[in-house]
């Protein structure tokens, strides 16, 4: 029996040990883990708790994140409540076993700390290990804060486990920023933690020698679709269950969680949209602005990423005062247009609304993205709405040293 | 299928074309794509003979999975010792043996790969591999002498 690990009311973590003490508490049966930075701390944290005593699990060091998800995934489909962490390269090397676990529908939980893609090289925090993942079939859900790392950590074990969803589920932070930010945390008392999340029910467990099963089948032309076609209702079906987990989360913490999050949209004439932390710089961006100049800023955030929320996406826009709105997304494109930009807009096309839509690319490898570069593009955006059609390249680029880089203009009067 | 006695009698293996069940839907398929090896739960399937199990329709064992086959092995039970040596190396359990003494071939999921001709320690072989077309008996009936050792 694990020992209570002793908390209190407020505890100073950081993303990465919120995100840690969250595994604790769920009691993982296996971590098969690979250090990476800045997820690092995550599996470190949690190899110390059972070294010391705090979790009835087993911690399984492997020689590369392809092995890590590989031993996650073989823990599962044994018949364990299993989850790893990792970042950049690492998920990288980790995105075809991904696939395998998603299509397996083996709810793991990947605690995933945002880190950009080489080349160049670089440990700091962007989006582009999030965006890798995002046809993998993994529900993907992102905090903020470290506070939210914690919460969200929690809910995932609920929404990949419950037996209309059994997939497996990413909870996103943005690296340094959130993983190594000490802030306010408050956690639960591990009883309560545990009781919330609930004992593991495992469905087709390897382990369940009366009932021999083979994990892992091949499919061809004849079979393949119709599971792939199963495992994506299954995702789509995922959002009532995650809105539920939330709900009931709100009832026990008062911490309220949406898959889109929608900040001051009511009246909203501009609006920003994006992820991760650049979130509550943007809220804050927007406060300033109403108060400032009596700018009608908004801000809108996918904070389920999988399955897309395009019915509440589209709520979220559907505001008759709602002018124009900038997607903002903090990954290399190559060579399109923001995946965010993409799919607010094929969401928005669908609405009375239809405000006018550009892209800001931004934060690669851990550029700052500060409050005044917000008020900005908030600007920017009015400036749309007053002239009625955009007036800038409708891709553009923010914090970018050298020449202004832009791509292509309106055909909309 | 060269089989002999109380094995050929209950056995249900390759008794189905493979691909050839009901196709359902997506709604139906089994989630995961986790195959069930038996009907139902089993306490003892390891102390249980093959053809004694009440195999799945999911398990291959009843499926025919040798189509893909240009090569098969011929079974000479008059020059067989019985060493077992091809029924341990058989990378597809199709060498039937029971009590220790070897029945025959499993033509429904042996896939041709010769390997219990090589392992086989019997001066002429008591495994031969033949095109796939040939017929057993005519091939039986030519089957190769004992070679002399060279002085």
């Amino acid at each position: 029996m694990a020992k209570e690990y002793e908390l209190n009311d407020v505890e100073v973590w950081d993303g990465n040990f919120a995100a840690s003490q969250a595994l604790r508490q769920a009691q993982i049966d296996v971590v098969a883990a690979y250090p990476i930075t800045p997820s690092t701390p995550i599996v470190e944290g949690y190899g110390g708790y059972v070294a010391n005593g705090y979790v009835d699990g087993e911690f399984v060091m492997v020689e590369s994140e392809h092995a890590a998800m590989s031993g996650c995934i073989g823990a599962a489909a044994a018949g364990g409540r299993v989850a790893t962490a990792t970042s950049s390269q690492g998920f990288a090397l980790m995105t075809e076993v991904l696939y395998q676990a998603s299509g397996m529908r083996l709810p793991i939980v990947l605690t995933v700390v945002n880190r950009a893609l080489a080349s160049p090289l670089n440990v700091r925090g962007d989006h582009s290990d999030m965006y890798l993942g995002r046809d993998s079939g993994w529900v993907q859900i992102d905090a903020y804060n470290a506070q939210e790392a914690y919460d969200l950590s929690l809910c995932a074990f609920r929404i990949g486990e419950h037996l209309d969803v059994r997939l497996p589920v990413m909870v996103h932070q943005d690296g340094f920023t959130t993983s190594h930010k000490a802030q306010n945390v408050y956690p639960l008392k591990d009883a309560v933690a545990y009781k919330f999340v609930g004992d593991y029910v495992p469905v087709d467990e390897m382990l369940d020698f009366t009932r021999p099963v083979t994990h892992g089948a091949q499919t061809e032309e004849d079979w393949h679709y119709e599971h792939k076609a199963k495992q994506h209702k299954a995702l789509m079906d995922s959002r009532p269950v995650i809105d539920a987990v939330f709900e009931e989360y709100k009832e026990l913490t008062g911490r309220e969680y949406k898959r889109v999050e929608t900040y001051m949209m009511e009246d909203a004439e501009v609006a920003l949209v994006l992820l991760g932390s650049s979130v509550e710089s943007a809220v804050l961006a927007a406060k300033q602005l109403r108060e400032e100049e009596g700018i009608k800023a908004g801000v809108i955030s996918p904070r389920c990423f999988r399955p897309f929320p395009y019915d509440l996406v589209r709520e979220a826009l559907d505001v008759p005062s709602l002018k124009a709105v900038c997607c903002m997304d903090k990954s290399a494109p190559g060579g399109a247009m923001g995946a965010l930009f993409n799919e607010i807009s094929a969401a928005a096309y669908t609405t009375q609304s239809r405000p006018l839509i550009t892209n800001y690319i931004y934060g690669l490898g851990g550029r700052d993205f500060a409050i005044d570069e917000a008020k900005r593009i908030f600007k920017e955006q009015k400036a749309h709405a007053d002239a009625g059609h955009i007036t800038t390249n409708i891709q553009q680029f923010s914090g970018l040293r050298g020449p202004k880089l832009g791509f292509y203009e309106t055909r909309r009067g | 299928m060269s089989m002999t006695g109380s094995v050929a009698g209950t056995d249900k293996r390759g008794i189905r074309e493979l691909g050839a069940e009901e196709k359902i839907g997506w709604d139906e398929v089994q989630q995961g794509v986790v195959l069930p090896s038996f009907d139902g739960t089993t306490e003892n399937a390891a102390f249980l003979k093959p053809e004694e199990r009440e195999y799945a329709d999911f398990n291959s064992y009843t499926a025919t999975v040798a189509s893909w086959r240009i090569v098969k092995p011929v079974y000479n039970r008059d020059i067989c010792i019985d060493c077992q040596n091809c029924w341990v190396w058989c990378p597809d359990t199709s060498i039937i043996s029971r009590d220790k003494q070897m029945l025959g071939i499993d033509y429904d999921h042996c896939k041709g790969c010769g390997v219990c001709v090589e392992v086989c320690p019997t001066n002429p072989k008591s495994l031969l591999m033949f095109n796939e077309a040939a017929d057993n008996d005519e091939e039986l009936a030519n089957w190769p002498v004992k070679e002399k050792k060279a002085k």
